[in-house]
């Protein structure tokens, strides 16, 4: 097993003349948290959804665990282990909190269609299991008395919550967070915090998008670079704070 | 006061069917957004298909009870393979393209389905075979039949069941989040296209129902009863709101009811100068003013992103 969990490949991705990705490559190593900054319009949610297959790459490409992904394949990333949030909170607003999470459970979970209509003794066996589960997540991220409210009646901080909690069903082996904190005070921001080191001592890898270069300088591994859709540098925040191109990107100099 | 009861029974027995067939529409509308105008074949095709199986069974001395359910089990494994196959010949290879186009191949298909089921069936009205006793039954002056009175308890019963399967099973979780966000959805490791599949073959084996109720009703069939079917369902699933599956069963039962007290009043009211046999207009003037008035129906959300 090799210590790589996700490389990706001189991945490219253009928009008419816009380029999106130029040639990104890096790499992610089990276990840890990986910080992915760049200014507004560097192309970190670009490289987000190319990684998982909202977006087809025009070039290049990401080994995931050994594998290669394959593209414009969402709910087989998601099979293979990837999960994420959004930068803007997607939510199935109309359904309650539990249920958003008990949709997260669908990859790892047998029963089919034919299941589902017949209402076999396994099937009725799988969807309690299910729902045990997610009610455990909901307690993880600590939302579990809000269980039953619908999702779009949660506050904001809460629907970030239920978001991790959603993509954590999906037991992925990397979970992706589109800007968790943003939004959330100092107060919200340091529970976050406390989380996703949680969620890292429990074993998943994360890949963390981020503005607030505090909150990724204090809680990544290492971190990655975007500007103009290039990788300018990858390495351990205390060089990355300190390379002369990461400051003229941030201050535009 | 007998003709008002009677032809409100009258409505709920209609009401029951359009809103069996008004659930598929919707369903696949809440889902992915389209108006499937085949649906109202997939209904005749298990009128037909159950009028063959029932009567085949019955020829070679099955009790025509049993038969009669050979022909419901058939009507809807045809109708559920017929619903899979549409969406997955007619309309996948679609997905993504402007609206139109798919609305334009529903409309084809509709076509072609009937033209298919003139080649199989014939072009002359077929009898269908009576499943169940004459039996006569007689509250407050107006009169009903078993048969009435099956189809509302076996449409209550499916609807039950669509209710149970969309809000409690893992599938129907699937479903509903489908419909709010694919995109998310697959990401959660939701198959869409299984979901939408299925989201066909249930809205089939509920017309497949729907279409062994109207042949006993009516007692009669034919390869075009199934246009002015849909078409007044489709009415039904706006009346209630399109997308929302309480707004498809709510609107069916409201517009069979509007539409049998039309044709039990439109006499008295126009002085004997229209007759019942124009109780088709209620439906389409009910259509009208709920797109004028109220284009969300009766149970729908706002749907600005989907309109």
């Amino acid at each position: 097993m090799s210590d790589v969990l996700l490389a990706a490949n001189a991945v490219a991705k253009h928009f008419g003349g816009v380029k999106a990705l130029r040639d990104v490559s890096l790499s992610i190593r089990r276990g840890e948290i990986y910080g992915l900054i760049g200014p507004n319009g560097a192309g970190k949610t670009t490289f987000f959804n190319c990684m998982t297959g909202l977006y087809i790459p025009d070039g290049g490409g990401f080994v995931f665990d050994g594998q290669p992904l394959k593209a414009d394949a969402p709910h087989q990333a998601a099979e293979r282990g990837i999960a994420r949030t959004f930068q803007n909170i997607r939510l199935f607003g109309n359904m309650t909190a539990l249920e958003n999470v008990m949709v997260g459970r669908h990859v790892r979970t047998a029963a089919g269609v034919v299941g589902a209509m017949l209402q076999s003794k396994a099937t009725r066996a799988e969807e309690a299991a299910i729902r045990q589960k997610a009610m455990e997540l909901l307690h993880y991220v600590r939302i579990e008395d809000r269980a039953d409210d619908l999702a779009k009646n949660l506050s904001y901080g809460d629907q970030r919550r239920l978001e991790i909690a959603r993509a954590l069903a999906t037991e992925p082996k990397l979970l992706c967070l589109d800007e968790p904190a943003a939004g959330m005070n100092a107060t919200e921001t340091g529970e976050l915090r406390a989380l996703i080191e949680g969620i890292r001592q429990d074993g998943t890898t994360v890949l963390l998008i981020e503005h607030d270069v505090k909150l990724v300088m204090g809680l990544c591994d290492r971190v990655a670079v975007l500007d103009y859709g290039a990788l300018v540098i990858e390495d351990v925040p205390a060089v990355v704070q300190k390379d002369q191109r990461v400051i003229e990107a941030y201050l535009g100099a | 006061m007998d003709i008002f009861l009677q032809q409100i029974i009258n409505g709920l027995v209609q009401g029951s069917i359009y809103a069996l067939v008004a659930l598929g529409y919707t369903m696949v509308y809440g889902i992915m957004g389209l108006i499937n105008f085949a649906h109202g074949e997939v209904v005749m095709i298990g009128t037909l298909v159950s009028i063959t199986v029932t009567s085949t069974l019955a020829a070679a001395g099955v009790p025509l009870g049993l038969a009669g359910l050979g022909g419901l089990i058939a009507a809807m494994l045809v109708c559920m393979a017929l619903g899979w196959s549409l969406e997955r010949i007619a309309y996948r290879p679609l997905r993504g393209s402007p609206r139109l186009t798919p609305l334009i191949t529903a409309i084809g298909m509709s076509i072609v389905l009937q033209n298919l089921a003139m080649i199989i069936w014939g072009r002359n009205y077929l009898t269908f075979p009576p499943l169940l006793p004459k039996v006569n039954f007689e509250f407050a002056g107006a009169h009903f039949t078993l048969v009435q009175v099956a189809i509302v308890l076996l449409s209550a019963a499916m609807m039950g069941g669509l209710v149970f399967l969309v809000y409690r099973t893992k599938l129907g979780m699937a479903m509903r989040a489908t419909a709010q966000n694919p995109a998310v959805a697959s990401l959660l490791g939701v198959n869409t296209n299984r979901v939408i599949a299925a989201a066909f073959v249930v809205g089939s084996a509920l017309a497949a129902v729907a279409g062994v109720m109207v042949g006993s009703y009516y007692e009669i069939a034919h390869y075009q009863m199934g246009f002015m079917l849909g078409l007044k369902a489709f009415t039904a699933a706006v009346l209630g709101g399109i997308g929302n599956l309480a707004g498809a069963m709510a609107g069916g039962v409201l517009l069979g009811i509007i539409e049998a007290l039309g044709a039990g009043y439109i006499g008295d009211f126009t002085g004997g100068f229209l007759g019942s046999h124009y109780q088709d207009i209620f439906a389409f003037v009910v259509l009208i003013i709920v797109l004028m008035f109220k284009p969300s129906g009766l149970f729908g959300e706002k749907t600005g992103d989907r309109a």
